[in-house]
């Protein structure tokens, strides 16, 4: 029977010809990776292993990012335990304020991930790198704390979904909204357990960080990973941020899928996932009237640099509408200083935005923009949960960066056909 | 594993925020954790559970973050399974490999209300309502997922070499 991009993957990493999903098997490791909130955890158990040493002190990578720089004392003494760690380890790729920016966008761009790895980080986000034709995925602390000893971890074979791609996406529609209709459709456990595997011709016209921005949210369809073809445009990528030689693996042609779904880009609209789950998507036409009282424009979804840029092209020459904060945060240094370079810092600072260092800061409710009850946010990131950035009563409406953008400007959930 | 508790019922999709918001994950010490666990959706839970509970819920239970936080939280908490009609994967992973049993069964999910009464039988796959005498029957583990509750988690199964 045929396999799938992810199993063909799997099965090479676990040194088998062949694997067939629901099988259970145990996987080498391209890359184990942790921030400053999970790996705390995963360093404690490593500990009770009684191991003086990582597996691989080139494939063991930290990145403080979550509450990075540190946003009080707790949070200091959890980047102390990390930073300790990784100085008496040895461990190479250690990211500090400085060099660090938001993992997920920090680890493509350091080309610690090429087409055909197997990494796992303790961060569900970590999906995010299957857009390089990787395969990645979330795991837990004890996960990290095991792959760190061993440089292996258990996985049940996934089946998967097949998303066709074709057509192109029309101007200011962008990966996000893509991904939203997609988790609009299929919901937030409608890839429980499976592989998303997109491919078609539409995939030329994406590029990488849409594909990012795609993949990173595989996780709210309940999805193991999310997977992209490689194509030109990726191999062309890894080219230019790693020396590592990328592995391309094709499903076969008579690979099976759970379900198929052919997804035509140019019929995609702007779309806003509604509180409290990313599945509550309305298109930018039947959003209604909703005030709101800031917007962030940042994350591992879409802190990379052209989400900056569609940024900044609404927001040049224009006001962010009273009452309104608007926060943008470049997902890492490189993108910031490009951001300096290229003057969109300050285009945001004379529209009345705020510029900050990379962190995930506001996305998980930690610093940097927490909501008063009852307040409400238009936010590129990933999660709108209860609570996700701040009060319990407070809303979360995901967005992309140009319909974000628009709302700061209007002070409402607003497409950017508005204000250009 | 056999347990015996009353429970407490949640809903459909219960996220990982809201099991342990992200405001408390500046600490990694285990009884400050459950002292906030499920605050966002039920202030009333840290005082009112028991050791030994059981915790039932709908589908989709854990989902979002990976923060293992969250099923360390609920078993300090004292919670002792957690029966859901689903569970997301990387919750349930987290879950088997720090020893906090769960079990997925959308029919006793489905029919358990809140304040019953369930013993459970992991080990021959039974759950029974006590309150209303209803009995349910569980999926086994597969063996490898076995082995690690057997012994005590992922890191000890490393530890005595069960896996390698």
């Amino acid at each position: 029977m045929g396999m799938t991009m992810t199993q063909k993957i799997l099965a090479a990493h676990a040194g088998l010809d062949s694997v067939e999903a629901g099988q259970l098997i145990l996987v080498n490791l391209d890359r184990v990776l942790g921030n400053d909130i999970t790996s705390p955890v995963a360093i404690r158990e490593f500990d009770k292993l009684g191991i003086d040493k990582v597996y691989d002190k080139d494939k063991v990578t930290m990145v403080m990012d979550h509450f990075a720089p540190n946003k009080d004392i707790k949070a200091a003494t959890q980047c102390k335990m990390c930073r300790d760690f990784c100085a008496e380890k040895e461990v190479t790729h250690f990211y500090d304020v400085g060099q660090m920016g938001i993992e997920h966008a920090l680890l493509p761009e350091k080309g610690l991930v090429v087409s055909g790895d197997v990494v796992i980080g303790a961060d569900s986000h970590t999906c995010t790198y299957g857009a390089l034709g990787a395969f990645s995925t979330g795991v837990g602390s004890t996960d990290m704390a095991c792959g760190m000893a061993i440089g292996k971890a258990w996985f049940k074979v996934p089946s998967a979904i097949k998303f066709e791609l074709k057509g192109k996406l029309n101007p200011y529609v962008s990966g996000k909204d893509v991904i939203l209709h997609i988790i609009g459709m299929i919901g937030v456990d409608g890839a429980l357990y499976r592989s998303m595997e997109f491919t078609g011709e539409g995939v030329a016209s994406l590029s990488i960080s849409d594909r990012l921005t795609m993949t990173n949210m595989a996780i709210e369809a309940g999805a193991k990973n999310g997977i992209f073809e490689v194509d030109e445009q990726t191999l062309a990528y890894i080219a230019e941020h790693s020396n590592r030689k990328p592995v391309v693996y094709k499903a076969d042609e008579d690979a099976v899928y759970d379900e198929t779904y052919v997804i035509d880009l140019s019929e995609i609209k702007s779309t806003v996932a509604f509180p409290h789950l990313p599945e509550n998507t309305r298109t930018i036409d039947n959003v209604g009237d909703v005030k709101i009282d800031q917007v962030v424009i940042g994350s591992c979804t879409n802190g990379f640099y052209r989400d900056i840029e569609e940024a900044a092209s609404i927001f040049k020459g224009k006001k962010v509408a009273k009452n309104v904060r608007a926060i943008i945060i470049p997902a890492t240094q490189d993108i910031y200083l490009k951001a300096m370079e290229n003057g969109l810092l300050k285009i945001f600072i004379e529209a009345g935005c705020i510029v900050s260092t990379p962190t995930c800061g506001p996305c998980l409710g930690g610093h940097m923009g927490i909501l008063a009850a009852g307040e409400r946010a238009v936010s590129t990131t990933n999660r709108n949960f209860v609570g996700r950035m701040g009060h319990p009563t407070s809303e979360v409406y995901l967005a992309s960066p140009a319909v974000a953008a628009a709302s700061a400007i209007t002070g409402k959930i607003s497409g950017p056909e508005e204000v250009m | 594993m056999k347990f015996e508790g009353t429970v407490i019922k949640y809903g459909d999709n219960v996220d990982t925020d809201v099991i342990i918001p992200a405001r408390y994950l500046n600490t990694i010490d285990v009884k400050e954790l459950a002292s906030h666990c499920m605050e966002d959706i039920d202030t009333t839970f840290t005082s009112r559970v028991k050791e030994g509970d059981i915790m039932v819920a709908g589908e989709n239970f854990g989902c979002g973050s990976s923060r293992e936080h969250a099923p360390i939280a609920i078993k300090a908490s004292g919670i002792s399974l957690v029966i859901a009609k689903s569970f997301a994967r990387i919750f349930y992973r987290n879950s088997i490999n720090i020893g906090l049993a769960i079990v997925e069964c959308p029919e006793a999910a489905e029919a358990i209300e809140e304040g019953h009464i369930v013993e459970a039988d992991l080990d021959n796959g039974i759950l029974l309502d006590k309150t209303t005498g209803a009995s349910y029957k569980t999926a086994p583990f597969p063996a490898f997922i076995q082995t690690i509750i057997e012994n005590g988690g992922l890191i000890e199964s490393i530890r005595k070499g069960a896996v390698k």
